[in-house]
């Protein structure tokens, strides 16, 4: 099945980079689904045509997240997944973003996009513009930080308990009686290319 | 002095009412704020996370395979349908295609899950309306299906079953027998439900014509599923995007004309009867094919054969690597869908080529569906908050992840 859609994203893949040269960085095709770059200044216009025109009719917005790559200038991507119920075909969205500059809002295109942009706000700190609600989600109320950052820990910055001296609920920083175990399984046994620091034999010895 | 008396007769009738977040019609923990116009609802404000367990940030730290049993634990009334989507997104990437034998044993087991899932809808939505035997009748059903599971994955509820390249342990042929016996008597159970429901009045008074949603909603508010089909479009991605075998088996996809909550009532009571077929269907083809293999051999993802490990020292190997760090995942990105009972569950998969996801978004059904709450209740009655919420079919686990 992946093959015979493949054809049909190329065309898809060429007609919308032909007709939306400025939005488009670039598009590609891997694992049977098309990915479209995009630039961040142009997504409103991007995901409107998208939505609109006959050929690609992405009428459904599936989803809206963000990825946190803490290594880049710009360090989140936000990905937009639509769905075309009548082509039964798919696209995958991507643009850059950074924490001060705003995303364009497109909850004017879809309502749908209120919680998604929400939820992306909530868990990385993506800025949405335009955004005619953007509260947190899904954290509890007076949360703070953003969770699903890379530099977040994963066990969190407060802990809740009910006290039973003071009758209700407490928030206190975390204690852990032992530091979350992370495994570093990036053995350096299968697959080494390079030589091992400090063994000189191996190379000119012999 | 007549203006203000004016203004005071006014802001009577309007007033906000907090509903939940224990509240038993929002089937799990939802905290809605709605603004009332007497008993009408004129605006509503979910708020949703208080079963936030942050499962997206556990599966990047956790291997492939450990991460699996989260996804049981998202719409915990249909546990494998959602093992099934993050198996899929891990073949997909790594290009391998699972035998056919666990092929058919998935297929069977997320059609059992599509039955546990309505049966578990249906019945509370009548309660929601006030129908207390529905749910006796239709539970005794689902634990039967529940012990089905617990046979094959040793758990009733959060099985682990499926895995990345097939499933974790063939079914013993009594289990097998025991579901197609299953299969006949179930039709005449449903009807006895369709009885009690189907035509009663008060079922049909607190849901025709409630809850209404055309196709423009659809497509605004990112609606999959039964809410769909609810509605007259006849989409489902076991036809239109098929996955695993669903290509060769027969079932019907049913529709409804008004998209209104009992027009959805009926599509799932349809759907439970065509899943019913699909699963005979595939027992009948796992006796036609025979035995098989059900997890790919000789491959990275599966567990060498206890006997092996005995007498190979690399088998033993394999099979401590496979449970300690696990298998890697080459770098990339994809989305893999699946039908689940709600509607369209899908995983949006980041790889960087080690032994755990970069990032692992779960596209829940159940999200944009309870966000069109506002949408679908103004201008509704109070009382057909509850039916609406309930018609939605949501489920807390996979809403707040």
């Amino acid at each position: 099945m992946a093959n015979m859609n493949t054809e049909i994203l190329v065309d898809l893949a060429a007609h919308i980079e032909a007709r939306m040269p400025d939005a488009v960085r670039s598009t590609q095709i891997v694992v049977g689904e098309l990915t479209v770059l995009a630039e961040r200044d142009h997504i409103l216009p991007l995901l409107r045509f998208l939505r609109d025109d006959q050929q690609c009719n992405f009428e459904t917005l599936i989803d809206i997240c963000g990825v946190d790559y803490p290594e880049r200038n710009e360090r989140f991507e936000v990905v937009y997944h639509l769905l075309s119920m009548r082509m039964n075909h798919r696209v995958r969205v991507r643009i850059r973003a950074d924490e001060e500059t705003a995303v364009a809002s497109c909850v004017a295109i879809w309502p749908a996009a209120n919680w998604f942009e929400r939820e992306a706000f909530d868990m990385y700190g993506i800025q949405f513009a335009d955004h005619p609600d953007l509260r947190r989600i899904l954290t509890d109320y007076g949360f703070e930080g953003f969770p699903l950052r890379k530099d977040f820990p994963l066990t969190g910055h407060y802990e809740v308990r009910y006290d039973d001296l003071e009758k209700r609920v407490i928030y206190e920083p975390v204690k852990l009686v032992q530091e979350y175990r992370n495994f570093d399984f990036l053995s350096p046994w299968e697959g080494m290319t390079s030589e091992i620091p400090s063994d000189e034999k191996a190379g000119g010895g012999a | 002095m007549a203006d203000t008396a004016h203004l005071i007769e006014e802001d009577d009738r309007k007033f906000t009412l907090n509903f939940g977040p224990q509240h038993p019609a929002a089937h799990g923990v939802l905290r809605m704020i709605m603004d009332l116009d007497g008993e009408v609802v004129t605006r509503i404000d979910s708020h949703i996370g208080l079963l936030h367990r942050g499962t997206e940030k556990l599966l990047e730290y956790k291997t492939y395979l450990q991460g699996l049993p989260y996804f049981d634990r998202l719409d915990y009334c249909s546990p494998m349908n959602q093992e099934h989507a993050w198996c899929l997104a891990i073949e997909k990437m790594l290009g391998v295609e699972v035998p056919r034998r666990a092929s058919l044993i998935r297929v069977m087991f997320s059609e059992i899950g599509r039955i546990m899932s309505h049966i578990l809808n249906v019945t509370t939505q009548a309660m929601d309306c006030g129908a207390l035997t529905p749910i006796t009748w239709g539970f005794e059903e689902r634990e039967k299906l529940c012990v089905f599971y617990e046979r094959a994955s040793g758990s009733r509820m959060h099985a682990a079953y499926f895995r990345p390249g097939g499933v974790h342990q063939d079914l013993p042929q009594r289990l097998i027998d025991d579901i197609a016996a299953w299969c006949e008597q179930f039709p005449e159970k449903m009807a006895r439900i369709e009885d009690l429901i189907t035509e009663n009045r008060i079922f049909k008074q607190r849901n025709v014509d409630i809850g209404v949603v055309d196709q423009r909603t659809i497509m605004d508010w990112g609606f999959s599923g039964v809410m769909v089909r609810g509605t007259g479009i006849a989409w489902d991605l076991r036809r239109s995007q098929p996955y695993e075998c669903y290509s060769e088996l027969d079932f019907k996809i049913p529709v409804g004309v008004h998209g209104d909550n009992y027009d959805r009532y009926v599509c799932r009571m349809e759907e439970m009867k065509e899943s019913t077929k699909i699963i005979q269907q595939c027992i009948a083809l796992m006796v036609k094919e025979g035995p098989g293999l059900v997890l790919l051999a000789g491959s990275k993802l599966s567990p060498p054969r206890r006997a092996e490990m005995k007498n190979s020292m690399e088998a033993l190997i394999h099979h401590f690597k496979l449970y300690t760090e696990g298998f890697h995942v080459p770098a990339g990105e994809c989305y893999a869908a699946i039908e689940a009972p709600k509607g369209e569950f899908g995983v949006y998969l980041v790889a960087d080529g080690t032994n755990r996801p970069y990032r692992a978004k779960i596209r829940a059904p159940g999200y944009p569906h309870l966000q069109a709450m506002d949408h679908l209740s103004k201008g509704h009655m109070l009382a057909d908050v509850s039916a609406i919420l309930g018609s939605l079919d949501i489920v807390f686990g996979e809403v707040d992840r």
